[in-house]
Order: C-alpha cells, then structure tokens, then sequence
C-alpha cells in the first residue's frame, strides 16, 4: 500500500478549499449553537443562499465579484430574519423544526425546473467565477508545495478560503470576548433569566442569526467558486450535519474548535479513504469494492458523531469543567 | 408605622401616602383555575413590603404578571405613576423594576464574576457594533466589576469569584441572583423567596442587605414563607390567598388577622403567625 500517497491526500485536506468552507459554516454555527443556544439545523441553506446569491448575481444580473458577494451575504442575513422573526420568541425547538423545514423547502425551489432560466433546476450553475479570478495576482502555473500541487487559481481559492477563516475567526474571537458576547452566553443559559436584567433577549438572537448565517454564506460562495460549480444536491442535510459533527468535534463554544475540527474532519475522512482504497487493492477487504469506500466512509461521520456525544460532549477545546456542572 | 404608609383604614387594597406600584383589577385564568384576581393594590415606596399567602395563592403569577413574563386576562397597573401593562419584561427591567425568580436562575455556565457583570445596565459594549472596539466600553467593564465585586464581598461570594454557578450551592445561587439583581440599582427589587434554601447561617446576613436595600432608598417587595423573617424584616404585609387580597397591614397586625391565621394555616389556627417556622412549606410552588 501506498502510505506516502494516503498521508500526502491527507495533508492537502488539512489546507483544502472544501474544508475552509466547512469550517467558515461550522464558526457562524458556533455563533448560533455554541454561544447562543440556538438550535439550526439548516445550516446548509445559509451556505446555500450565499452559493446561490453569489452564482445567480454573477450570471443573471452580470454583477462584478463584490456586489456577488454582497448578494450572497445579504440572501442569508435576509434569510435569517424571515426564520427568525416568526420563531425567536417562541421556544427553542421552533427554530429547529423551522430551519430543517426551510432548509429542505429551498433546496427544492433551487432544484425546480420551474425557475432553470435562473437557478439552472438540478443542475445547477457553472462557470460564475470569471470576475473573481480576474482577480488572481498569482502567475500561471503549477504550484507545488510538496505534498500536492496545484493551479494558480487553486493556489488563490485556497489563500482566500483561508483568510477570510482566519478573518472570522478573529471578528468572533473578540465579538464573544466582549459584553455583547455575555450577553449571547447568558441567553443560552437561560434566556429569562437575561430578560429580568433588562436585555432585549429576542434582539440578540436574531443579530446571533444574522451573523451566523451571513458567516455561512461566506463558507457557501467559497465551496462552490473552488469548481465554479453550484448544484443544490451539494446542500442537502448531510451538509448540515458534517458541520454538526465538526462543531461538536472541536467544542462548540470556542473559536478554534470549529476550525481544528474542520481540519481533522476532513484529514480522518481522506486516511481512512486512502487506507480502506489501499486495502481493496491489496483484497484485503474482499467484501468491498473501490466506489463503496467512498459511501463507507460517511457512517464513519455518524460513529464519529455517535462517539462523541458519549465520550467528549465538549469537543476538542471545550472546557472540561464546563461540562462536568452540567446538571 | 401604619399611618405612616396606609391612608385611612387599612384594609385590603388600602391607598397608601406615596406608592411606587400601584395595580388594579388584574386577573389571570389558567383554563377555568383563577390564579390571580386582585382588584387593588399598592406598594408603598421605600418600604419592605412581605407578600405571603399559602402555596398556589397566585404569589408568583402575579410577579410574572406585573414584571412582563406573563400577560393577564384584564388589569392595569402603573410603576412610578407610568403605565407599565403590556410593556416587555426587558423594559420593565430597565424602568429599575427588577426580579429574581422562586425557581432560581443562576447562568451556570458563566462565571460568577460574569452573571453579575450581565445585572448591569448602561454597558455600550453590550451593543453589537458598540461591542467592536475595547476603548469603547473598557472603563465601563472596570467599574461594573468594581461593582460586582463589592457586592460578591457584602454577600460572602467573593471567594466564588472564578467559579462556575453551576458549581455554586442552591443557597448560594440565590445569593448570586439577589446580588445580580441589585447591580443595576433597581427602584423597586421583587424577591420570590429569597430565603429558600439559604443556609440558615446566610439567612441573618440576607436579612441585613435587605435592610441596608431599604436605607439605600430601594423598595422592596418579597414572597416569604418564613414568618420570621417577614416579622422581623418587613415594614407592611400583604396577604394573598386564592388569587386574592385577603388581607394587608403592619406584620403584628396582620399576623394576629383572623382571616389571615385561617387562610394561611388552618391546621395552626391558634399560635401566633410569628412564632411559627413553616419550613416543609418552604420549596413550595
Ligand atoms: N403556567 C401555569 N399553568 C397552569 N396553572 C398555573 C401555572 N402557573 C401557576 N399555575 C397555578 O396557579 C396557581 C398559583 O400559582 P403560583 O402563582 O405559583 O402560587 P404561589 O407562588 O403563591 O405559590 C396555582 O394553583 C398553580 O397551580
Ligand atoms: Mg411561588
């Protein structure tokens, strides 16, 4: 079997496009989850709704690359609202069930052919990223960085997927640091408690909404730019839930799990991918064949998230004395 | 001391010489249950006044109601002579009306330093945008947690400063939400059994800060089962009992009240209120 290829496949997912959009939605699910106590289980349609308001602007409307990605941010933050305002004053399991709903109710309008002159129905949209790669200072080229290589405009994707990681994660970093960050932390404890001591408890949910899901959005625009490929199968509940499992991977109520966790997400799905394919080869495993891995692998992210919850609620960084009051 | 703070006969519903709360006609019906019925009602200003009345005499339900947590079937009622029917719980609490909770709600997952640095008002930090930009609320967080500290001192918390409140005792954490309440000076604070479950030790020392509330010019008004305590703390009792005002008065008074031995201890019908500890009625709803 060939480790070197497995470990060098694994490396290239700890620095992946794919993996800095995951983590972009696993921090604004931080916001909503881990730091508010709001349970959103549509995540994807927040990434959604940026991948759609970034392609749809750029084909139909010929928007540059700015105003697509004010289009992308804006969809979500308006999306937010229109879960939020009806449900954020009721109890919390009404926002779950609303965002599962909506998430899948989308999915499906993104999906008819009723509305293919725009939304391009199943399959999707393509080739929307010429004005953002327009923007591409790097020379043309291959670029190797030793454990794989790649296209200037690979090379481009993955800084900018990156930076606006690390740009988040800073805004959040001090955004959940600050008074205004108590007050989220104290909703989500008890969210009457905070409305006896004078806070407009509804006011902060929905701004916690609104920046979760705009932060998403951004995840959404930077999956689908990597291929110039937006098709509304890529949104589906399983989107959802791997950005669960990489919260719940990492901690929910800090800023560096959600981006570790990401990155070890991806890198345990690629080596156990490369390892398994390395053993089929080798006829190892004699009750699979190469096209199965590729499925297997998915009920890993279910044990993974199984294991989890039993054995570390708190996720890689969460706060080990946090949890052990938690009765 | 009645005539300092009733005008006229005291009697349920009496008008008093300077209320801070006044409340009329105010109802609450869970399905065909008539939890709360009052008809009138006013809490002198500057006074600790006792709300007592038996398990389900409305007690709770009518702090709900007058504080926004709850929406009654009819009433109005006015804090500092503005109307505050319908107005949300947040806002009443910014109008300096605030409450703490029979059931307490301590934010177990926040420090304790933390729980009273969220009592406070006033912080631009709490804003979004104004949340951005350290300098913009940094020497407000220093005197909110001077603040909060000098309160963790005066309520024997200060040693639990860094801990959880979750990992605090049932007692303590009613100390933590009382001290929370007052971080914000509060014209009117509203205590629902303060003393349940404080350790019998902390009770005499809760007793003082209720007092010392009192001489800092806050009104108090407060559900306590322990008449004790309601005897020797208050300075005017309302009585509740089946949603209703059944009685109100000077404690000495009120306690010798007939109607108040019957509707609130038949089975103890002839001691005097004062001398008895209801201790199993304690943790009741
Ligand atoms: N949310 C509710 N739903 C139905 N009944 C309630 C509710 N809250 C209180 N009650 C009823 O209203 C009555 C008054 O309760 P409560 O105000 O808690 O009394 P107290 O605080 O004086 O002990 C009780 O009979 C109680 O069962
Ligand atoms: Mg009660």
């Amino acid at each position: 079997m060939d480790w070197l290829n497995a470990l060098n496949l694994t490396a290239g997912e700890l620095i992946g496009v794919y993996t800095a959009a995951y983590v972009l939605a696993a921090l604004g699910l931080a916001v909503h989850f881990g730091f508010t106590g709001l349970l959103n289980f549509g995540q994807a349609a927040f990434a959604a709704l940026g991948a759609y308001g970034y392609s749809i602007a750029t084909l139909t409307l010929n928007w540059p690359w700015w105003a697509a990605v004010l289009a992308g941010l804006a969809a979500s933050g308006v999306f937010a609202l229109l879960l939020g305002i009806p449900t954020l004053r009721l109890r919390a399991d009404y926002l779950a069930i609303v965002t599962i709903a909506a998430a899948q109710a989308l999915r499906y309008a993104f999906s008819a052919s009723d509305y293919a002159s725009v939304t391009g129905a199943s399959n999707g949209l393509s080739e929307f990223g010429e004005s953002f790669y327009s923007l591409n200072p790097i020379p043309k080229g291959r670029y190797d960085l030793g454990f794989t290589s790649m296209s200037e405009n690979e090379l481009f994707i993955r800084i900018i997927g990156w930076s606006l990681v690390v740009i988040a994660a800073v805004f959040l970093f001090f955004l959940t640091r600050s008074p205004w960050g108590r007050v989220l932390k104290g909703i989500r404890e008890d969210e009457d408690a905070v409305r006896a001591l004078g806070k407009n408890v509804f006011a902060y949910k929905i701004q916690a909404l609104v920046i979760g899901g705009t932060i998403a959005s951004l995840g959404g625009m930077v999956f689908v730019m990597s291929s110039q490929t937006n098709q509304p199968s890529t949104w589906g509940t399983n989107f959802t839930f791997m950005i669960w499992t990489i919260l719940l991977l990492g901690g929910a109520a800090t800023i560096l799990g959600p981006i570790v966790g990401g990155m070890v997400f991806f890198a345990l799905l690629m080596f156990t991918q490369s390892v398994m394919e390395g053993l089929v080869k080798m006829g190892w495993l004699p009750f699979l064949d190469i096209a199965q891995v590729g499925q297997i692998r998915f009920l890993l992210v279910g044990l993974i998230l199984m294991l989890l919850v039993i054995f570390r609620p708190q996720g890689i960084f969460g706060n080990k004395k946090e949890l052990q009051f938690n009765g | 001391m009645a005539n300092q703070i009733a005008i006229g006969a005291v009697e349920p519903g009496c008008k008093k010489v300077d209320p801070i709360l006044v409340a009329d006609n105010v109802t609450r019906q869970f399905g065909g249950l008539t939890a709360v019925n009052v008809e009138h009602v006013e809490i002198p200003r500057g006074q600790i006044t006792a709300l007592i009345g038996p398990n389900g005499a409305g007690k709770t339900t009518f702090f709900n109601l007058l504080t926004g947590f709850d929406k009654p079937n009819t009433g109005t009622w006015t804090f500092e002579g503005k109307d505050l029917a319908g107005v949300p719980s947040y806002k009443v609490a910014r109008r300096g009306m605030i409450r703490t909770f029979q059931l307490t709600k301590a934010l177990s997952l926040l420090t304790v330093i933390d729980n009273m640095r969220l009592g406070s008002q006033d912080q631009p930090g709490e804003g979004f945008f104004g949340s951005w930009l350290r300098f913009n609320w940094k020497s407000r967080e220093t005197q909110i947690t001077a603040k909060a500290d000098e309160l963790l001192k005066r309520f024997k918390l200060d040693a639990k400063r860094e801990d959880y409140a979750a990992a605090l005792s049932g007692g303590q954490r009613k100390l933590l939400e009382m001290a929370r309440a007052l971080m914000s000076d509060p014209k009117l604070v509203m205590l629902d059994e303060p003393m349940a479950g404080v350790n019998p030790a902390l009770t005499q020392s809760l007793l003082e800060h209720i007092k010392d509330l009192k001489s800092n010019g806050t009104t108090v008004l407060f559900v306590e089962h322990d008449m004790h305590m309601v005897r020797h703390i208050s300075d005017w009792v309302i009585v509740m009992a089946e949603g209703k005002i059944v009685a109100e008065g000077p404690p000495a008074e009120v306690m010798k009240n007939p109607a108040v031995i019957d509707a609130y201890l038949g089975a103890h019908a002839d001691t005097d209120l004062g001398d008895v500890e209801i201790g199993s009625a304690k943790e009741g709803n």
